[in-house]
Protein backbone atom coordinates (compact mmCIF):
# COMPACT_ATOMS: atom_id res chain seq x y z
CA UNK A 1 0.00 0.00 0.00
CA UNK A 2 1.20 3.18 -1.04
CA UNK A 3 2.54 4.58 2.51
CA UNK A 4 0.81 7.60 3.16
CA UNK A 5 -2.96 6.83 2.32
CA UNK A 6 -4.72 8.37 5.76
CA UNK A 7 -2.25 9.68 8.13
CA UNK A 8 -4.57 10.91 11.09
CA UNK A 9 -3.72 14.07 12.21
CA UNK A 10 -5.88 13.54 15.82
CA UNK A 11 -2.49 14.76 18.08
CA UNK A 12 -3.09 11.88 20.98
CA UNK A 13 -3.20 9.45 18.28
CA UNK A 14 0.09 7.48 18.47
CA UNK A 15 -0.85 4.30 17.33
CA UNK A 16 1.35 3.10 14.46
CA UNK A 17 -0.82 -0.28 13.87
CA UNK A 18 -3.79 -1.43 12.31
CA UNK A 19 -4.54 0.69 9.16
CA UNK A 20 -7.43 -0.63 6.86
CA UNK A 21 -7.68 0.50 3.09
CA UNK A 22 -11.07 -0.95 1.16
CA UNK A 23 -10.44 -0.77 -1.81
CA UNK A 24 -12.89 -1.06 -4.43
CA UNK A 25 -14.63 -4.07 -2.79
CA UNK A 26 -17.63 -5.29 -4.61
CA UNK A 27 -19.59 -8.03 -3.12
CA UNK A 28 -22.22 -9.98 -4.75
CA UNK A 29 -24.76 -12.83 -2.99
CA UNK A 30 -25.76 -15.11 -5.70
CA UNK A 31 -28.61 -17.21 -4.05
CA UNK A 32 -30.25 -19.33 -6.78
CA UNK A 33 -28.72 -17.05 -9.74
CA UNK A 34 -30.50 -13.61 -8.28
CA UNK A 35 -27.65 -12.01 -7.56
CA UNK A 36 -28.14 -9.61 -5.31
CA UNK A 37 -25.31 -6.54 -4.33
CA UNK A 38 -24.62 -5.87 -0.87
CA UNK A 39 -21.28 -3.79 -1.63
CA UNK A 40 -20.85 -1.58 -4.50
CA UNK A 41 -17.34 -0.92 -5.00
CA UNK A 42 -16.72 0.27 -2.02
CA UNK A 43 -13.42 2.30 -1.20
CA UNK A 44 -12.92 3.54 2.43
CA UNK A 45 -9.35 4.68 4.27
CA UNK A 46 -8.85 3.60 7.86
CA UNK A 47 -5.82 5.36 9.71
CA UNK A 48 -4.42 3.03 12.15
CA UNK A 49 -5.57 3.90 15.80
CA UNK A 50 -8.74 5.99 14.51
CA UNK A 51 -12.33 4.99 15.44
CA UNK A 52 -14.24 4.94 12.22
CA UNK A 53 -18.07 4.57 12.32
CA UNK A 54 -20.12 2.93 10.12
CA UNK A 55 -23.74 4.38 9.49
CA UNK A 56 -26.55 3.08 7.16
CA UNK A 57 -29.86 2.06 7.58
CA UNK A 58 -30.31 -1.62 8.53
CA UNK A 59 -29.53 -4.47 5.72
CA UNK A 60 -27.55 -2.04 3.65
CA UNK A 61 -24.43 -4.40 3.72
CA UNK A 62 -22.41 -3.42 6.59
CA UNK A 63 -21.91 -6.38 8.25
CA UNK A 64 -21.21 -7.87 5.08
CA UNK A 65 -17.92 -5.24 4.94
CA UNK A 66 -17.64 -6.51 8.48
CA UNK A 67 -17.38 -10.15 7.62
CA UNK A 68 -15.14 -9.81 4.43
CA UNK A 69 -12.67 -7.65 6.99
CA UNK A 70 -12.88 -10.38 9.76
CA UNK A 71 -12.52 -13.26 7.30
CA UNK A 72 -16.14 -15.09 7.91
CA UNK A 73 -17.40 -14.37 4.01
CA UNK A 74 -15.61 -13.98 0.64
CA UNK A 75 -16.00 -10.68 -1.64
CA UNK A 76 -16.57 -11.11 -5.32
CA UNK A 77 -13.78 -8.27 -6.26
CA UNK A 78 -11.58 -5.65 -4.93
CA UNK A 79 -8.99 -6.18 -2.00
CA UNK A 80 -9.26 -5.28 1.79
CA UNK A 81 -5.87 -4.15 3.45
CA UNK A 82 -4.21 -4.62 6.70
CA UNK A 83 -1.14 -2.63 7.60
CA UNK A 84 -0.73 -2.83 3.82
CA UNK A 85 -0.81 -6.58 3.81
CA UNK A 86 -3.29 -8.05 1.25
CA UNK A 87 -6.13 -9.50 3.46
CA UNK A 88 -8.17 -10.43 0.99
CA UNK A 89 -8.61 -9.30 -2.89
CA UNK A 90 -10.44 -11.00 -6.03
CA UNK A 91 -7.55 -13.61 -6.23
CA UNK A 92 -7.78 -14.39 -2.88
CA UNK A 93 -11.57 -13.76 -1.88
CA UNK A 94 -11.85 -15.10 1.42
CA UNK A 95 -9.27 -13.48 4.18
CA UNK A 96 -8.13 -15.60 7.44
CA UNK A 97 -9.63 -15.22 10.56
CA UNK A 98 -7.06 -14.01 13.34
CA UNK A 99 -6.54 -12.74 16.27
CA UNK A 100 -4.65 -9.54 14.86
CA UNK A 101 -9.33 -8.74 13.77
CA UNK A 102 -11.85 -9.72 16.45
CA UNK A 103 -15.19 -9.14 16.40
CA UNK A 104 -17.38 -7.88 19.11
CA UNK A 105 -20.81 -9.48 17.70
CA UNK A 106 -24.37 -7.66 17.94
CA UNK A 107 -25.98 -10.01 20.22
CA UNK A 108 -22.71 -10.96 22.15
CA UNK A 109 -20.74 -14.18 21.62
CA UNK A 110 -19.30 -14.72 24.82
CA UNK A 111 -19.45 -18.72 25.70
CA UNK A 112 -21.70 -19.53 28.11
CA UNK A 113 -20.32 -22.22 29.16
CA UNK A 114 -17.46 -20.53 30.22
CA UNK A 115 -17.12 -18.20 33.38
CA UNK A 116 -15.99 -14.56 32.05
CA UNK A 117 -12.71 -14.79 33.33
CA UNK A 118 -12.14 -18.19 31.13
CA UNK A 119 -14.01 -16.65 28.55
CA UNK A 120 -11.70 -13.00 28.89
CA UNK A 121 -8.52 -15.51 28.73
CA UNK A 122 -9.52 -17.95 25.74
CA UNK A 123 -7.61 -16.09 22.80
CA UNK A 124 -4.26 -15.68 24.72
CA UNK A 125 -4.52 -19.55 25.44
CA UNK A 126 -5.70 -21.02 22.11
CA UNK A 127 -2.69 -19.09 20.38
CA UNK A 128 -0.57 -20.10 23.40
CA UNK A 129 0.94 -16.93 23.70
CA UNK A 130 0.81 -16.99 27.52
CA UNK A 131 0.63 -20.29 30.16
CA UNK A 132 -2.34 -21.02 31.96
CA UNK A 133 -1.73 -19.08 35.03
CA UNK A 134 0.04 -16.04 33.08
CA UNK A 135 -3.68 -15.68 30.76
CA UNK A 136 -5.55 -15.73 33.91
CA UNK A 137 -3.56 -13.55 36.05
CA UNK A 138 -3.93 -11.11 32.52
CA UNK A 139 -7.31 -11.73 32.71
CA UNK A 140 -7.96 -10.79 36.02
CA UNK A 141 -6.27 -7.78 35.50
CA UNK A 142 -7.82 -6.34 32.80
CA UNK A 143 -10.67 -6.89 34.35
CA UNK A 144 -10.19 -4.99 37.52
CA UNK A 145 -9.26 -2.16 35.28
CA UNK A 146 -12.57 -2.31 33.03
CA UNK A 147 -13.99 -1.96 36.63
CA UNK A 148 -15.27 -5.61 36.28
CA UNK A 149 -13.85 -6.93 39.09
CA UNK A 150 -16.18 -9.49 41.26
CA UNK A 151 -17.89 -10.91 38.28
CA UNK A 152 -14.84 -12.75 36.64
CA UNK A 153 -16.46 -15.94 38.15
CA UNK A 154 -19.61 -15.95 37.21
CA UNK A 155 -21.07 -16.76 33.86
CA UNK A 156 -22.22 -14.56 31.30
CA UNK A 157 -25.89 -15.18 32.00
CA UNK A 158 -25.77 -14.28 35.54
CA UNK A 159 -24.70 -10.77 34.84
CA UNK A 160 -26.48 -7.50 33.01
CA UNK A 161 -26.25 -7.17 29.02
CA UNK A 162 -24.03 -4.08 29.53
CA UNK A 163 -21.41 -5.81 31.44
CA UNK A 164 -21.34 -8.32 29.02
CA UNK A 165 -20.74 -6.25 26.31
CA UNK A 166 -17.39 -4.90 28.45
CA UNK A 167 -16.27 -8.40 29.24
CA UNK A 168 -16.73 -9.00 25.72
CA UNK A 169 -14.94 -5.82 24.39
CA UNK A 170 -11.73 -7.32 27.13
CA UNK A 171 -11.73 -10.74 25.72
CA UNK A 172 -11.01 -9.20 22.43
CA UNK A 173 -8.65 -6.76 23.52
CA UNK A 174 -6.74 -10.09 25.27
CA UNK A 175 -6.04 -10.81 21.78
CA UNK A 176 -3.58 -7.74 21.23
CA UNK A 177 -5.85 -6.85 18.00
CA UNK A 178 -4.31 -4.48 15.61
CA UNK A 179 -8.40 -3.60 14.41
CA UNK A 180 -11.75 -3.90 16.76
CA UNK A 181 -14.42 -4.67 14.72
CA UNK A 182 -17.85 -3.92 16.16
CA UNK A 183 -21.17 -4.75 14.63
CA UNK A 184 -23.85 -3.22 16.73
CA UNK A 185 -22.95 -3.78 20.09
CA UNK A 186 -24.98 -1.76 22.07
CA UNK A 187 -27.96 -1.85 19.42
CA UNK A 188 -30.24 -4.20 22.31
CA UNK A 189 -29.27 -1.73 25.19
CA UNK A 190 -31.33 1.51 26.49
CA UNK A 191 -30.23 4.45 26.24
CA UNK A 192 -28.97 5.56 29.88
CA UNK A 193 -26.76 2.00 29.55
CA UNK A 194 -25.88 3.06 26.19
CA UNK A 195 -24.42 6.46 27.31
CA UNK A 196 -22.49 4.30 30.52
CA UNK A 197 -21.34 2.50 27.59
CA UNK A 198 -19.75 4.85 25.47
CA UNK A 199 -17.81 6.07 28.13
CA UNK A 200 -16.84 3.09 29.16
CA UNK A 201 -15.31 1.85 25.43
CA UNK A 202 -13.52 5.33 25.22
CA UNK A 203 -11.84 4.80 28.51
CA UNK A 204 -10.61 0.83 27.09
CA UNK A 205 -10.00 2.60 23.94
CA UNK A 206 -7.41 5.68 25.51
CA UNK A 207 -5.81 2.78 27.52
CA UNK A 208 -5.15 0.60 24.46
CA UNK A 209 -4.92 3.02 21.09
CA UNK A 210 -6.84 -0.07 18.90
CA UNK A 211 -8.20 0.90 15.53
CA UNK A 212 -12.21 0.26 16.05
CA UNK A 213 -14.26 -0.75 12.73
CA UNK A 214 -17.84 0.28 14.16
CA UNK A 215 -20.84 -0.32 12.65
CA UNK A 216 -24.25 1.65 13.93
CA UNK A 217 -27.18 3.12 12.66
CA UNK A 218 -27.19 5.88 15.87
CA UNK A 219 -26.10 8.76 14.24
CA UNK A 220 -25.70 10.64 17.51
CA UNK A 221 -23.16 7.17 18.57
CA UNK A 222 -21.28 7.81 15.88
CA UNK A 223 -20.17 11.15 16.09
CA UNK A 224 -20.01 11.38 19.93
CA UNK A 225 -17.53 8.17 19.23
CA UNK A 226 -15.47 8.05 15.65
CA UNK A 227 -13.06 9.88 14.79
CA UNK A 228 -14.60 9.51 11.43
CA UNK A 229 -17.74 8.98 10.51
CA UNK A 230 -19.06 6.88 7.00
CA UNK A 231 -22.42 7.09 6.10
CA UNK A 232 -23.23 4.77 3.74
CA UNK A 233 -25.95 4.49 1.32
CA UNK A 234 -29.08 1.76 1.31
CA UNK A 235 -28.31 -1.81 -0.54
CA UNK A 236 -26.01 -1.80 -1.98
CA UNK A 237 -23.72 -0.25 0.22
CA UNK A 238 -21.11 2.59 -0.70
CA UNK A 239 -19.73 5.33 1.56
CA UNK A 240 -22.07 8.48 0.64
CA UNK A 241 -20.49 10.63 3.08
CA UNK A 242 -17.43 10.44 4.88
CA UNK A 243 -17.19 12.66 7.75
CA UNK A 244 -14.19 13.55 9.70
CA UNK A 245 -15.28 15.00 13.40
CA UNK A 246 -13.13 17.41 14.43
CA UNK A 247 -14.11 17.64 18.34
CA UNK A 248 -11.07 16.67 20.35
CA UNK A 249 -10.77 13.41 22.11
CA UNK A 250 -10.76 12.90 24.91
CA UNK A 251 -14.55 13.55 24.78
CA UNK A 252 -16.88 12.79 27.22
CA UNK A 253 -20.70 13.50 27.55
CA UNK A 254 -20.89 17.49 27.70
CA UNK A 255 -19.78 16.68 24.02
CA UNK A 256 -23.09 16.18 23.49
CA UNK A 257 -24.35 19.74 23.93
CA UNK A 258 -21.51 21.65 22.47
CA UNK A 259 -22.65 23.85 19.29
CA UNK A 260 -20.17 21.75 17.18
CA UNK A 261 -21.63 18.09 18.21
CA UNK A 262 -25.02 19.93 16.50
CA UNK A 263 -23.90 21.08 13.86
CA UNK A 264 -22.01 17.68 12.88
CA UNK A 265 -25.22 16.10 13.44
CA UNK A 266 -27.37 18.78 11.00
CA UNK A 267 -24.84 18.43 8.43
CA UNK A 268 -25.21 14.92 8.43
CA UNK A 269 -28.64 14.21 9.41
CA UNK A 270 -29.69 15.00 5.84
CA UNK A 271 -28.00 12.78 4.36
CA UNK A 272 -28.60 9.70 6.86
CA UNK A 273 -32.36 10.43 6.55
CA UNK A 274 -32.60 10.41 2.97
CA UNK A 275 -30.96 6.78 3.37
CA UNK A 276 -33.30 5.55 5.81
CA UNK A 277 -36.07 6.38 3.37
CA UNK A 278 -34.72 5.00 0.37
CA UNK A 279 -34.44 1.89 2.20
CA UNK A 280 -37.86 2.15 3.23
CA UNK A 281 -39.30 2.34 0.16
CA UNK A 282 -37.35 -0.35 -1.19
CA UNK A 283 -38.14 -2.83 1.71
CA UNK A 284 -42.18 -1.93 1.07
CA UNK A 285 -41.22 -2.62 -2.59
CA UNK A 286 -40.12 -5.92 -1.25
CA UNK A 287 -43.05 -6.79 1.15
CA UNK B 1 -41.39 -11.61 53.01
CA UNK B 2 -39.11 -13.55 50.33
CA UNK B 3 -39.15 -17.08 50.37
CA UNK B 4 -35.47 -18.64 50.54
CA UNK B 5 -34.88 -22.14 48.54
CA UNK B 6 -35.09 -24.06 51.62
CA UNK B 7 -38.49 -23.05 52.30
CA UNK B 8 -39.48 -23.79 48.77
CA UNK B 9 -37.58 -27.56 49.08
CA UNK B 10 -39.52 -27.27 52.21
CA UNK B 11 -42.80 -26.73 50.21
CA UNK B 12 -42.55 -29.24 47.29
CA UNK B 13 -41.53 -31.69 49.74
CA UNK B 14 -45.12 -31.05 51.47
CA UNK B 15 -46.94 -30.84 48.62
CA UNK B 16 -45.07 -34.19 47.37
CA UNK B 17 -45.91 -36.00 50.47
CA UNK B 18 -49.44 -34.83 50.53
CA UNK B 19 -50.70 -35.98 47.07
CA UNK B 20 -49.11 -39.21 47.82
CA UNK B 21 -50.83 -39.58 50.51
CA UNK B 22 -53.90 -38.77 48.79
CA UNK B 23 -53.84 -40.77 46.17
CA UNK B 24 -52.46 -43.98 48.58
CA UNK B 25 -55.95 -42.78 50.60
CA UNK B 26 -58.26 -42.78 48.18
CA UNK B 27 -57.15 -45.73 46.19
CA UNK B 28 -57.35 -47.51 49.66
CA UNK B 29 -60.75 -46.66 49.97
CA UNK B 30 -61.96 -47.16 46.87
CA UNK B 31 -60.15 -50.61 46.78
CA UNK B 32 -61.95 -51.46 50.37
CA UNK B 33 -65.62 -50.34 49.43
CA UNK B 34 -65.19 -52.40 45.80
CA UNK B 35 -67.10 -48.91 44.46
CA UNK B 36 -65.52 -46.42 42.00
CA UNK B 37 -63.31 -44.27 43.92
CA UNK B 38 -65.24 -45.13 47.07
CA UNK B 39 -68.41 -43.30 46.20
CA UNK B 40 -72.10 -43.61 45.15
CA UNK B 41 -72.04 -40.47 43.52
CA UNK B 42 -70.93 -42.06 39.95
CA UNK B 43 -73.93 -44.37 40.11
CA UNK B 44 -75.96 -42.00 38.37
CA UNK B 45 -73.13 -42.07 35.86
CA UNK B 46 -73.20 -45.51 35.25
CA UNK B 47 -77.68 -45.43 34.73
CA UNK B 48 -76.80 -42.79 32.24
CA UNK B 49 -74.54 -45.44 30.33
CA UNK B 50 -76.81 -48.35 30.57
CA UNK B 51 -79.34 -45.53 29.16
CA UNK B 52 -77.38 -45.47 25.87
CA UNK B 53 -77.44 -49.48 25.91
CA UNK B 54 -74.09 -49.83 27.50
CA UNK B 55 -73.30 -52.71 30.14
CA UNK B 56 -73.15 -51.11 33.56
CA UNK B 57 -69.89 -52.69 34.06
CA UNK B 58 -68.46 -50.60 31.88
CA UNK B 59 -66.89 -48.28 34.20
CA UNK B 60 -64.26 -50.13 36.17
CA UNK B 61 -63.86 -49.78 39.68
CA UNK B 62 -60.69 -49.76 41.71
CA UNK B 63 -62.08 -52.46 43.64
CA UNK B 64 -60.40 -55.03 41.08
CA UNK B 65 -57.03 -53.81 42.07
CA UNK B 66 -55.55 -55.14 45.67
CA UNK B 67 -55.93 -52.21 48.42
CA UNK B 68 -52.19 -50.51 49.23
CA UNK B 69 -52.25 -52.19 52.81
CA UNK B 70 -52.62 -55.67 51.07
CA UNK B 71 -49.69 -54.83 48.69
CA UNK B 72 -47.71 -53.57 51.51
CA UNK B 73 -48.01 -56.53 53.52
CA UNK B 74 -46.79 -58.90 50.30
CA UNK B 75 -44.07 -56.57 49.61
CA UNK B 76 -43.09 -56.57 53.51
CA UNK B 77 -42.84 -60.35 52.64
CA UNK B 78 -41.35 -60.22 49.50
CA UNK B 79 -38.66 -57.75 50.17
CA UNK B 80 -36.91 -61.12 52.40
CA UNK B 81 -36.85 -63.13 49.05
CA UNK B 82 -33.50 -63.14 47.19
CA UNK B 83 -35.75 -63.78 43.90
CA UNK B 84 -37.12 -60.41 44.29
CA UNK B 85 -34.17 -58.61 44.29
CA UNK B 86 -32.50 -60.86 41.83
CA UNK B 87 -35.32 -59.35 39.46
CA UNK B 88 -34.69 -55.39 40.53
CA UNK B 89 -31.21 -56.65 39.53
CA UNK B 90 -31.34 -58.34 36.52
CA UNK B 91 -33.05 -55.33 35.23
CA UNK B 92 -31.58 -52.50 36.27
CA UNK B 93 -28.17 -54.33 34.63
CA UNK B 94 -30.03 -55.00 31.20
CA UNK B 95 -30.85 -51.04 31.26
CA UNK B 96 -27.64 -49.99 32.19
CA UNK B 97 -25.79 -51.87 29.63
CA UNK B 98 -28.50 -50.72 26.60
CA UNK B 99 -28.39 -47.00 28.18
CA UNK B 100 -24.58 -47.20 28.37
CA UNK B 101 -24.10 -48.56 24.93
CA UNK B 102 -26.81 -45.76 23.68
CA UNK B 103 -24.11 -42.71 25.13
CA UNK B 104 -21.27 -44.82 23.90
CA UNK B 105 -22.46 -45.11 20.31
CA UNK B 106 -24.96 -42.43 20.15
CA UNK B 107 -23.17 -39.52 21.31
CA UNK B 108 -19.93 -39.69 18.78
CA UNK B 109 -22.61 -41.17 16.11
CA UNK B 110 -24.54 -37.81 16.05
CA UNK B 111 -21.91 -35.50 16.28
CA UNK B 112 -20.45 -36.76 13.66
CA UNK B 113 -23.81 -36.60 11.44
CA UNK B 114 -24.47 -33.17 12.87
CA UNK B 115 -20.10 -32.40 11.67
CA UNK B 116 -20.03 -33.86 8.84
CA UNK B 117 -22.20 -33.54 5.93
CA UNK B 118 -21.46 -36.76 3.72
CA UNK B 119 -21.41 -38.83 7.33
CA UNK B 120 -24.47 -37.37 7.71
CA UNK B 121 -25.94 -38.12 4.18
CA UNK B 122 -24.78 -41.57 3.98
CA UNK B 123 -26.13 -42.38 7.59
CA UNK B 124 -29.34 -40.40 8.25
CA UNK B 125 -31.67 -42.08 5.77
CA UNK B 126 -31.19 -45.10 7.00
CA UNK B 127 -31.46 -43.75 10.65
CA UNK B 128 -34.67 -42.01 9.67
CA UNK B 129 -36.51 -45.48 8.09
CA UNK B 130 -35.60 -47.26 11.55
CA UNK B 131 -35.98 -44.82 13.61
CA UNK B 132 -40.02 -44.97 13.60
CA UNK B 133 -39.74 -49.09 14.37
CA UNK B 134 -40.35 -49.40 18.07
CA UNK B 135 -37.97 -50.88 19.69
CA UNK B 136 -40.50 -53.65 20.88
CA UNK B 137 -40.69 -54.80 17.62
CA UNK B 138 -37.35 -55.61 17.21
CA UNK B 139 -37.80 -58.06 20.05
CA UNK B 140 -38.42 -61.12 17.67
CA UNK B 141 -35.52 -60.28 15.80
CA UNK B 142 -33.40 -59.90 17.97
CA UNK B 143 -33.71 -63.15 20.25
CA UNK B 144 -32.51 -64.69 16.64
CA UNK B 145 -29.97 -62.50 15.97
CA UNK B 146 -28.58 -62.40 18.83
CA UNK B 147 -26.78 -65.34 20.39
CA UNK B 148 -28.24 -65.07 23.98
CA UNK B 149 -31.24 -63.84 25.21
CA UNK B 150 -29.53 -61.37 27.73
CA UNK B 151 -27.68 -59.43 24.98
CA UNK B 152 -31.21 -59.54 23.04
CA UNK B 153 -32.92 -57.83 25.89
CA UNK B 154 -30.22 -55.43 26.11
CA UNK B 155 -30.39 -54.80 22.47
CA UNK B 156 -34.00 -53.34 22.82
CA UNK B 157 -33.17 -51.35 25.70
CA UNK B 158 -29.79 -50.43 23.86
CA UNK B 159 -32.06 -49.15 21.33
CA UNK B 160 -34.74 -47.37 23.19
CA UNK B 161 -32.35 -44.74 23.96
CA UNK B 162 -29.99 -44.77 21.33
CA UNK B 163 -32.63 -42.70 18.62
CA UNK B 164 -33.34 -40.04 21.07
CA UNK B 165 -29.74 -39.75 22.31
CA UNK B 166 -28.70 -38.99 18.77
CA UNK B 167 -31.63 -37.28 17.55
CA UNK B 168 -31.13 -34.90 20.74
CA UNK B 169 -27.29 -34.79 19.73
CA UNK B 170 -27.68 -33.84 15.96
CA UNK B 171 -30.03 -31.36 17.23
CA UNK B 172 -28.05 -29.48 20.02
CA UNK B 173 -24.86 -29.34 17.78
CA UNK B 174 -26.76 -28.04 15.22
CA UNK B 175 -28.06 -25.05 16.99
CA UNK B 176 -24.43 -23.77 18.40
CA UNK B 177 -24.46 -20.16 17.44
CA UNK B 178 -22.45 -19.51 14.13
CA UNK B 179 -20.85 -16.56 15.78
CA UNK B 180 -19.08 -19.43 18.80
CA UNK B 181 -17.22 -20.86 16.23
CA UNK B 182 -16.13 -17.22 14.23
CA UNK B 183 -15.55 -15.98 17.89
CA UNK B 184 -13.59 -19.06 18.41
CA UNK B 185 -11.90 -19.31 15.21
CA UNK B 186 -11.12 -15.37 15.14
CA UNK B 187 -9.15 -16.03 18.78
CA UNK B 188 -6.99 -18.91 16.90
CA UNK B 189 -8.56 -21.91 18.27
CA UNK B 190 -7.86 -24.69 16.30
CA UNK B 191 -10.58 -27.51 15.04
CA UNK B 192 -9.95 -30.01 17.62
CA UNK B 193 -10.00 -26.55 20.19
CA UNK B 194 -13.61 -25.64 18.61
CA UNK B 195 -14.64 -29.42 18.71
CA UNK B 196 -13.28 -30.12 22.70
CA UNK B 197 -14.28 -26.10 23.58
CA UNK B 198 -17.13 -25.17 21.47
CA UNK B 199 -19.28 -28.37 19.94
CA UNK B 200 -19.05 -30.83 23.27
CA UNK B 201 -20.12 -28.25 25.58
CA UNK B 202 -22.48 -26.38 23.29
CA UNK B 203 -24.32 -29.95 22.81
CA UNK B 204 -23.84 -30.69 26.42
CA UNK B 205 -27.65 -29.71 27.46
CA UNK B 206 -28.75 -31.34 24.74
CA UNK B 207 -27.02 -35.22 25.68
CA UNK B 208 -28.28 -34.50 28.87
CA UNK B 209 -31.93 -33.57 28.19
CA UNK B 210 -31.64 -37.32 25.54
CA UNK B 211 -30.40 -38.98 28.33
CA UNK B 212 -33.01 -38.65 30.46
CA UNK B 213 -35.80 -39.21 28.09
CA UNK B 214 -33.97 -41.93 26.70
CA UNK B 215 -33.46 -43.60 30.58
CA UNK B 216 -37.22 -43.12 30.78
CA UNK B 217 -37.76 -45.18 27.53
CA UNK B 218 -35.07 -47.83 28.54
CA UNK B 219 -37.31 -49.03 31.83
CA UNK B 220 -40.70 -48.97 29.44
CA UNK B 221 -38.93 -51.34 27.06
CA UNK B 222 -36.63 -53.75 29.43
CA UNK B 223 -40.21 -54.42 31.17
CA UNK B 224 -42.11 -55.33 27.64
CA UNK B 225 -39.02 -57.21 26.81
CA UNK B 226 -38.65 -59.88 29.32
CA UNK B 227 -42.14 -59.97 29.42
CA UNK B 228 -42.40 -61.23 26.09
CA UNK B 229 -39.04 -62.58 26.20
CA UNK B 230 -39.74 -64.77 29.23
CA UNK B 231 -37.00 -62.36 30.48
CA UNK B 232 -34.18 -64.85 30.31
CA UNK B 233 -35.98 -67.53 32.64
CA UNK B 234 -33.88 -70.19 30.74
CA UNK B 235 -30.94 -69.15 32.61
CA UNK B 236 -31.86 -68.32 36.52
CA UNK B 237 -36.11 -69.81 36.28
CA UNK B 238 -38.32 -66.66 38.05
CA UNK B 239 -35.14 -64.89 39.56
CA UNK B 240 -33.42 -64.56 36.24
CA UNK B 241 -36.36 -62.52 34.75
CA UNK B 242 -36.24 -59.26 36.06
CA UNK B 243 -39.12 -57.14 36.73
CA UNK B 244 -40.94 -57.19 33.99
CA UNK B 245 -41.08 -60.63 34.18
CA UNK B 246 -41.68 -61.03 37.84
CA UNK B 247 -45.09 -59.06 36.60
CA UNK B 248 -45.73 -61.52 34.25
CA UNK B 249 -44.88 -64.37 36.65
CA UNK B 250 -47.37 -62.75 39.04
CA UNK B 251 -49.91 -62.49 36.59
CA UNK B 252 -49.82 -66.02 35.41
CA UNK B 253 -49.45 -67.36 39.08
CA UNK B 254 -52.94 -65.13 39.88
CA UNK B 255 -50.79 -63.16 42.79
CA UNK B 256 -52.44 -60.03 41.93
CA UNK B 257 -50.85 -57.77 45.27
CA UNK B 258 -47.40 -58.98 43.72
CA UNK B 259 -48.27 -57.25 40.39
CA UNK B 260 -48.73 -54.32 41.86
CA UNK B 261 -46.01 -54.72 43.94
CA UNK B 262 -43.99 -55.31 40.63
CA UNK B 263 -44.95 -52.08 39.00
CA UNK B 264 -43.95 -49.87 41.75
CA UNK B 265 -40.82 -50.77 42.07
CA UNK B 266 -40.53 -49.95 38.91
CA UNK B 267 -41.85 -46.68 39.42
CA UNK B 268 -39.17 -46.16 42.18
CA UNK B 269 -36.07 -47.69 39.58
CA UNK B 270 -37.09 -45.01 37.01
CA UNK B 271 -37.98 -42.18 39.51
CA UNK B 272 -34.74 -43.08 41.23
CA UNK B 273 -32.87 -43.38 37.92
CA UNK B 274 -33.96 -40.20 35.86
CA UNK B 275 -33.64 -38.08 39.48
CA UNK B 276 -29.40 -39.32 39.60
CA UNK B 277 -29.01 -38.24 35.76
CA UNK B 278 -30.84 -34.95 36.67
CA UNK B 279 -28.45 -34.42 39.06
CA UNK B 280 -25.41 -35.78 37.02
CA UNK B 281 -26.80 -33.27 34.32
CA UNK B 282 -26.79 -30.34 36.04
CA UNK B 283 -23.26 -30.53 37.68
CA UNK B 284 -21.89 -30.92 33.97
CA UNK B 285 -24.23 -27.66 32.93
CA UNK B 286 -23.17 -25.73 35.78
CA UNK B 287 -23.55 -22.00 33.80
CA UNK B 288 -27.73 -23.52 33.45
CA UNK B 289 -27.91 -23.13 37.00
CA UNK B 290 -28.41 -19.64 36.75
CA UNK B 291 -30.28 -17.22 39.06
Amino acid sequence: MSGGSAQHATAMNAATRGSIRVEDVVKIYDPEGAAVMAVDHCTLDIAAGEICMIVGPSGCGKTTLLNAIAGFHEITSGSILLDGEVLCSTEKPKAEPGSDRIVVFQNGSLFPWKTNLENVAFGPLMQGRFGRKEAYDKAQHMMADAGLSGVEHNYPGEISSGMRRRVEIIRALMNDPKVLLLDEPYRALDSLTKSVMHEALLEIYYKNKVTIFFITHDLEEAIFLGHKVAIMTTRPCRPKKVLEVDIPHPRDYGVLTSRRFRELMEETNEAVHEEALKAFAAGEKEG
Amino acid sequence: MPVTKGQRLQQTLVHGVLSIAAFVILWEIGSRSRQWLGLDAFEWLRGLLAWFGWEKKILPWIGAVPAPSDVLAKWAQIIHDVSYWHSWYMSLFRVMAGFTAAMIIGIPFGLLLAANRTAFGISFPVFEVLRPIPPLAWVPVAIIFWPTQELAISFVTFLGAFYTIVINVIGGAKSIDVRYYQAAQSMGASNWDIFRRIVLPGTLPSIVVGSAVGMGITWEVVVAAEMISGGGSQIGGTAGGGLGFFIWNSYVGGSYEQIVVGMISIGIAGFVSSGLLRAAGKYVTPWLRLR
